[in-house]
């Protein structure tokens, strides 16, 4: 079990990086470069408190697995 | 660590229950009320007033609710828990109340939405820091191995507080007309907290600390600095991300796709009543309520992360089923219309729009009303369907909410246990209170924005299921919070600290 948890672990960091990709190019900036006032608030949303939530949260998270720290041994 | 008798502790929950129920109730009020209060304070043709609006609906719901944790759950690991969640009653109940004074913006001008802005930002901010609070309190109160079920009273809240602020303003509509209470109606549930709130107020103020808090405090073990030991610790922020990723950022989004994803697709995607999307959703909310307890009560039995996880995964299973069967119950084109019944009326108004009505009446009763307005001065229209559905599809509606009111307790009965048994008293309001509001606020809060997109687009494309779409978020995050909660959380939560 502790092997698949370090494994996945990379899957988390991958998926914070796609994640981001996706709240910045395809949410965030179009959201923040239209005209529309509810797109800026919902553009501002994403990419300064969802985006790095995301990407320093899941990230961490990821890390956190991959070197082990969720193992069982360590609890 | 049991120390509370049973008697003490039906004190301690209705004492703590009442009051989040009622911070709930305000919260909910502003958004059940909003359309109201749009043409009260946030006119639309003005663009500043109407970004005044956007971030009242945003910021209080996403970004406020998180600091608002940050900051009362440190005040409630310093403290104590009972000052702190008296505070946040307080405030949140002097906010609402406020609101409902406000001058209107025809009155005050653009004083006005801002002053709606700020009291919403309170709001928010007392909403962050009441429900980690009240949990704690419960939790540190409860018998060992009971856990589950006495927090489950504090998970039934919110959803017993969006019940009473249905039927509170369906009660206010149902005894004034509607010119009164689009005149002044509509500030009377905002009035009516104030009251709950002293009461609340004052049979909090008689309770003791959490005798758990009180120990530690007598000892000289609190923590000196909450926000440093929960999030600059490595070993404790392991769990932060944990509660986070593993549990409450697949509760958020089920929990909002629940109750207010299926409130907004009734109204505006099937184009059902208004009224009667408020009656079935409040019947269906009340059928379901019981379960948070017994979900809770199991979860003592079972451990809290096999029910956790099963709620998650029969939401990601059967949301696209449940949604398509619920658009297939006004879908006109599967009814046969009586062609006899069907009137079509025009009206010019003295500003030269005319409003065409068309009404049709279907075999199985059920009535829909299409109105098309041609604006003679903007060249333009604008058309507005209202559906009545007929009682069976009532029920077949009510029924297809409260499974999904099912998977909400699932995910949401245990998870006041869940958290703090996962994080050490010293820091436990400021700990589990973050993940919480961060997966409930952002992850959960922007599904509407997030899942409109998903929709707008299926559109753009040509897809004739569009209107599943929206569902791909809250499908999405649930898999992942799925997949870690059942690889990294331990059923047995061998972190228990209580």
């Amino acid at each position: 079990m502790n092997k698949i948890k370090q494994a996945l672990g990379v899957l988390w960091v991958i998926l914070a990086i796609a994640a981001t990709y996706f709240c910045v190019f395809e949410f965030g900036l179009p959201k923040l470069l239209s005209d529309q006032q509810d797109d800026l608030v919902f553009g501002i949303i994403i990419l300064f408190i969802l985006t790095p939530l995301i990407v320093l949260g899941l990230g961490t998270f990821g890390y956190f697995a991959v070197i082990g720290e969720y193992n069982n041994k360590k609890k | 660590m049991g120390k509370t008798s049973t008697k003490g502790i039906w004190k301690v929950i209705s004492a703590s229950s009442m009051g989040t129920m009622i911070e709930w109730y305000d919260f909910y009020i502003f958004g059940s009320l909003a359309v109201v209060i749009s043409t009260k304070f946030f006119p639309s043709d003005n663009p500043t007033a109407a970004f005044l609006s956007t971030l009242a609906t945003f910021a209080a719901g996403f970004v406020v609710r998180p600091f608002g944790a940050l900051f009362f759950g440190r005040l409630g690991d310093i403290i104590g828990r009972k000052y702190t969640f008296m505070a946040t009653l307080l405030l949140m109940g002097g906010s609402t109340f406020l609101i409902g004074c406000i001058p209107s913006y025809e009155t005050i001008g653009f004083l006005a939405p801002l002053l709606v802005l700020i009291l919403r930002l309170l709001q928010g901010l007392a909403l962050g820091g009441e429900y980690g609070g009240a949990a704690t309190y419960v939790a540190e109160h409860a018998p060992v191995g009971q856990k589950g079920y006495w927090t489950s009273w504090i998970q039934t809240t919110a959803t017993v507080g969006l019940f009473i602020s249905l039927m509170v303003i369906l009660a206010t509509k149902s005894v004034l007309s509607s010119e009164s209470f689009d005149s002044w109606g509509w500030r009377v549930p905002f009035w009516v907290s104030i009251v709950m709130v002293g009461i609340s107020y004052l049979i909090r103020k008689n309770m003791d600390e959490s005798p758990v808090f009180a120990k530690a405090k007598k000892e000289g073990t609190t923590s000196t600095n909450p926000l440093k030991e929960s999030f600059g610790n490595r070993y404790n922020l392991k769990f932060v991300l944990l509660a986070l990723f593993g549990a409450t950022m697949g509760q958020g989004v089920v929990w909002y796709t629940g109750q207010f994803y299926a409130m907004s697709f009734m109204k505006t995607v099937m184009n059902i009543d208004s009224s009667q999307v408020d009656s079935l959703l409040g019947i269906a909310l009340l059928l379901g309520t019981p379960f948070f307890i017994v979900f809770g009560w199991l979860s003592d039995k079972v451990g809290r992360k096999y029910i956790m996880m099963l709620g998650m995964l029969l939401a990601i299973l059967f949301y696209r089923p449940i949604y398509k069967m619920m658009y297939n119950t006004t879908d006109v084109n599967y009814k046969t219309e009586i062609v006899d019944a069907t009137t079509q009326s025009v009206e010019k108004l003295k500003n030269n729009d005319i409003i065409t009505s068309i009404s049709k009446t279907y075999t199985d009763g059920t009535t829909y009303v299409e109105k098309k307005t041609d604006f003679a001065n903007k060249k333009k229209s604008q058309s507005s369907v209202i559906i009545n559905i007929n009682s069976g599809d009532e029920w077949t509606l009510i029924f297809l909410v409260f499974i999904q009111v099912l998977f909400v307790t699932m995910v949401y009965g245990p998870i006041a246990a869940f958290l703090v048994e996962m994080f050490p008293t010293k820091i436990r309001y400021t700990s589990m209170s973050l993940p919480y509001h961060v997966g409930n606020g952002i992850f959960g809060g922007l599904l509407p924005a997030i899942s409109t997109y998903f929709v707008t687009h299926a559109k753009a494309a040509g897809k004739s299921d569009f209107y599943l779409d929206g569902l791909w978020y809250p499908i999405i995050i649930a898999s992942i919070c799925f997949v870690i909660g059942m690889v990294y959380v331990d059923n047995k939560n061998k972190i228990n600290h209580l």
